[in-house]
């Protein structure tokens, strides 16, 4: 068999794209810690979907130990629709548990802004539990230029 | 520990059905438990673990705290403003004392 550069880089590519494929939200759950865990529990099992969550982190964060996060999940906030917990964790922190935050439709939006500890570069993960029991899951990685836990 | 929250919410009067933001900071040093000290023993662990966020006596928003928040604690939220009253932030300590703040919201 005989490949020219260009068909060789092309099937290479498409190998990686379907290595890359299975796992796309799998990576960003690749834990070392007890992030898994954690979501699991908080979810009941269920799989979370893509969507309606959004997280604000820096790309850079200079200083672990002070990382301002933002946390937005659409949601008409009434009675019928509304986020009830959103649990934020982090995947390579000694301990992978952030924060849980629990709105109502008294929340009128749910959002919530708090400082994070970072001890590395890792993925934050962010996942939101609507009243209708349906997950939704965001996840962004900060790199930490100075770990935020002691040492 | 006699500490004074910072609350601010951004405006103290809203009409019914408005977006209140409050603002909170408490200096607390929110030991992770993590940390040793130089005879290598770990520092015990001391962090404000709960908050909750009450307006007339009714909860809008509640936060479970962990050892990845940072020292100071910063927070950050909003309620919908439905009835005039007393806005109490409480933050819960590991020890189970409590820091409590206060501010006011008129709801016309």
């Amino acid at each position: 068999m005989n490949f020219t550069r260009r068909q060789a880089l092309a099937v290479t590519a498409g190998a990686f794209a379907v290595v890359a494929w299975p796992g796309a939200i799998a990576p960003a759950l690749a834990a070392k810690n007890d992030a898994e865990d954690l979501i699991r529990k908080f979810t009941g099992g269920k799989e979370p979907a893509k969507g309606k969550i959004k997280l604000d982190l820096p790309e850079i964060a200079e200083n672990g130990n002070a990382v301002p996060m933002t946390v937005t999940v659409e949601s008409p906030m009434t009675k019928d629709s509304h986020v009830t917990d959103v649990l934020v964790v982090a995947d390579a922190n000694p301990r992978a548990g952030v924060a849980t935050f629990h709105f109502s439709p008294a929340s009128g939006a749910a959002e919530a802004n708090t400082r994070i500890r970072l001890a590395a570069t890792q993925n934050v993960i962010a996942v939101a539990k609507m009243n209708d029991g349906s997950v939704f899951i965001d996840s962004k990685q900060v790199k930490v230029t100075i770990g935020g836990c002691g040492g | 520990m006699a500490v004074k929250p910072r609350i601010k919410l951004d405006r103290k009067e809203a009409r019914k059905g408005d977006l209140v933001e409050v603002k909170a900071l408490v200096a607390h040093i929110m030991e992770s438990g993590q940390r040793k000290d130089k005879d290598g023993k770990a520092i015990p662990r001391k962090i404000l673990n709960k908050f909750v966020c009450t307006v007339n006596g009714k909860q809008v928003f509640a936060a479970d705290f962990e050892p990845a928040i940072s020292a100071n604690p910063y927070i950050q939220f909003k309620f919908k403003a439905e009835e005039s009253g007393p806005v109490v932030l409480t933050w819960t300590d590991d020890d189970g004392s409590k820091i409590v703040g206060e501010e006011k919201i008129t709801v016309t």
